[in-house]
């Protein structure tokens, strides 16, 4: 009999507490607005994705995956559905990456829903340059990397002074 | 292999009617398409949602006798395309990643020199493919042997299976400098990919045999060994050439000539 009023004693005691707490909480955080939202910034290039939007925010890497295999082991680089191409439409106009700052297209949602992306450990985040972008550049293939090596080469005083004029 | 193609007996017997009948097939391509640019189409591209096709097999013929001793145009043209930095600017030289290198040679009784670029030879029988634990290691239908980073661990057995020291780990975080057209990352094995990118587009070249081709040398040919009447398969006629450790029995896609 003592034991039966105890635990009624004890049941009374969590369940004042447990309203007491929600009480208390209600006051507190009037509504849990949880992590902020995603940044979804709007493509630079084009009006509309090669997918419907909500069949790629669901199924993106799925599509993904499928080229990459395609791509790698076959050799069919379609444009379609390549990552490339994802890139030079959602690149942003800023930092002119996907994934570069945390606002970016791809890190926006994937910080938000906390799933971790390898492509960028070897992928690009940048599109192409516009003067690679010639499928045919034969003619300034042969010179690109004599084209490089100036770049990279140091500017003399000479020619420094020669641009001032 | 022989044994598992009965259709090679009934071959040798009409090589003549085969170029024949090859020859007549181009001529007819051409005419139906019209000008010289198109030809060039026909000859090395193909529309890219076609997959690579085990008809063709990519090769290369090095001319030892022409390549310029301290020249290496090919390697940094190579490290240009492919967006591998130089071993000479690297912070490790020795871990650095390499997809071609100059070798110079010498005969310690003649004291002949001998010049080379030594790259991934790309195998028919590539023992990179058979030790690779995971399948990364693989040779596409066109005779390329090439490493598909999404399944590689970075064990390196294929890189002491290659008898051509021609693979590289990459060691470090390559913090975004990658080639658009051309992934590579920390814990992959690389190696030459015979400009695969370049390939696909319908170059039909690599950044190598353009640099040395523009730099006057001509020593390197790339082209299809399976078309008879490419460039490629006419001078591999005409010239003696070998294979590097030939013993392997590995069918290689690099022929040397001059060594």
């Amino acid at each position: 009999m003592a034991s039966k009023i105890k635990r009624l004693l004890a049941l009374g005691a969590v369940v004042l507490t447990t309203a007491a707490l929600a009480w208390a909480g209600a006051d507190d955080q009037p509504k849990a607005s949880g992590a902020p939202k995603p940044v979804i910034t709007k493509a630079v290039k084009g009006e509309q994705c090669v997918e419907p939007t909500d069949y790629m925010r669901r199924n993106h890497m799925k599509v993904l995956n499928h080229h990459r295999d395609e791509a790698v082991i076959e050799g069919v680089r379609t444009k379609k559905h390549s990552l490339k191409e994802c890139i030079n439409c959602h690149a942003s106009e800023t930092t002119g990456s996907v994934a570069a700052s945390k606002d970016d297209f791809c890190v926006s949602c994937h910080s938000y829903a906390a799933v971790k992306i390898d492509c960028f450990d070897c992928h690009s985040t940048k599109p192409q340059a516009s003067s690679a972008m010639h499928p045919l550049n034969a003619e300034t293939a042969h010179y690109k990397h004599k084209l490089a090596a100036q770049a990279n080469a140091k500017v003399s005083a000479e020619e420094m002074a020669g641009i001032a004029q | 292999m022989s044994e598992l193609k009965p259709m090679s007996e009934q071959a040798p017997n009409s090589p003549e009617r085969r170029r024949f009948i090859n020859a007549a097939t181009a001529t007819a391509a051409g005419l139906a398409i019209a000008p010289g640019v198109m030809l060039y189409e026909v000859a090395h591209g193909r529309p890219e949602e076609q997959a690579a096709s085990s008809a063709v097999r990519w090769g290369m013929l090095v001319d030892a006798t022409k390549c310029a001793t301290g020249c290496d145009d090919c390697v940094s043209a190579c490290s240009t395309e492919n967006g591998w930095t130089p071993v000479a600017e690297s912070a490790h030289p020795k871990q650095a990643p390499q997809w071609i290198r100059k070798l110079e040679l010498q005969d310690p009784l003649t004291q002949m020199e001998t010049n080379l670029p030594m790259m991934c030879q790309h195998c028919a029988e590539p023992p990179c493919v058979d030790v690779c634990p995971t399948g990364a290691s693989f040779k596409r239908a066109d005779g390329i042997v090439l490493v598909n980073r999404h399944t590689c661990i970075g064990c390196r057995y294929c890189m002491m299976a290659c008898p051509y020291k021609a693979r590289s780990l990459v060691h470090e975080s390559l913090n975004d400098t990658q080639k658009p057209d051309v992934p590579r990352g920390i814990g992959c094995v690389e190696s030459c990919t015979f400009c695969v990118q370049k390939i696909d587009r319908g170059d039909g070249t690599t950044a190598c045999v353009e640099a040395c081709t523009a730099a006057g040398h001509n020593a390197l040919v790339f082209g299809d060994m399976n078309d008879p009447e490419s460039e490629i398969s006419k001078r591999l006629r005409e010239l003696p050439t070998k294979q590097v450790r030939a013993d392997l029995n590995l069918n290689l896609g690099v022929r040397y000539h001059g060594i």
